[in-house]
């Protein structure tokens, strides 16, 4: 049945396939480019989520004189974790562009751990996908931030201007 | 003019650096497209230019908190980022404006551009707690 089943559309580089698999999906994804550099990895999935990783490392420090993580690598860890429980919930990958991505940050990171994010998306719709985050450094109930933000699906969206 | 603080280990290894002083004194930030900085294959990472802006805004409070900035911690408390059109794969600049900075809290503004100032490609809002050391 796989072998049979056209291609999907897909970006360049990114896995497709009739079976869309969101562990080799993040693995791919956080193998390369911005998230290769920052170290982000797969942890787990469910049918609307899926956790990702970020270790702690000297170079995403932003706070010489406590060691804290700074933020931008919390900020694409959690744009990360989103996105991409958009394409779980969908069952496949699909080109969508943030809309606006809102960050809480709750409590500074404890330096050395790693940072755990689960996005979920909690609402898809035809042309927008909501979503939520939560991160935290080992207990989801003591969180370091929260998330909202919405995607546009690029393909499902017709525009109304030229 | 005060003193600009220099970036953190994150910012110099993404490769961001004060670029020039706006009229007001808010460091403009920039960033060269690389390795580093890309998302989707031939775009910037939306969290890259997040990060770029969450700079921008802290450094123009830096810069309009002048001499006291010595005797105060900042902490950024939330940000909410407006992505405007697609991270090009060419520099970017960000600068920050600070709309209010009280005893207990700032709020900043910034603003990413590419080749055009006048369309931005993102912007945000930063609200941060300023604590005494």
């Amino acid at each position: 049945m796989v072998e049979t089943s056209p291609p999907q559309p897909s970006s360049p580089g990114i896995p497709s396939g009739a079976e869309f698999d969101p562990s080799r999906m993040a693995k791919f994804i956080g193998s390369r480019g911005h998230n290769g550099f920052l170290g982000i990895g797969y942890q787990d999935h469910g049918p609307d989520w899926i956790e990702l990783t970020l270790p702690w490392k000297e170079e995403l420090v932003g706070d010489t004189e406590t060691g804290v993580i700074a933020s931008g690598p919390i900020i694409s860890l959690l744009d990360n974790a989103t996105s991409i429980s958009a394409w779980v919930r969908h069952g496949a990958f699909r080109p969508q562009v943030t809309l606006d991505l809102r960050i809480d940050y709750v409590r500074a990171a404890v330096p050395g751990r790693t940072i755990v994010a689960r996005g979920e998306c909690y609402q898809l719709r035809k042309s927008m996908a909501f979503v939520r985050a939560i991160a935290h450094d080992g207990d989801i109930n003591d969180p370091v931030a929260h998330a909202a933000g919405i995607f546009i699906i690029v393909g499902e969206t017709e525009g109304a201007r030229p | 003019m005060s003193d600009h603080p220099t970036l953190p280990p994150y910012a110099i290894a993404m490769g961001m650096r004060i670029e020039a002083i706006e009229a007001d004194g808010a460091p403009v930030i920039a960033l060269d497209y690389s390795d580093r900085a890309e998302g989707r294959p031939g775009y910037l990472h939306g969290g890259a230019i997040g990060g770029l802006l969450e700079m921008a805004a802290y450094a123009a409070l830096h810069a309009a908190l002048g001499a006291e900035d010595a005797q105060v911690r900042i902490k950024p408390v939330n940000i909410s980022i407006e992505y405007l059109r697609a991270g090009l794969p060419r520099q970017i600049q960000a600068a920050g404006q600070v709309l209010r900075a009280g005893r207990r809290v700032a709020n900043v503004r910034a603003e990413a551009w590419q080749d055009d100032r006048s369309k931005p490609i993102a912007s945000c809002w930063v609200n941060f707690l300023l604590r005494p050391r």
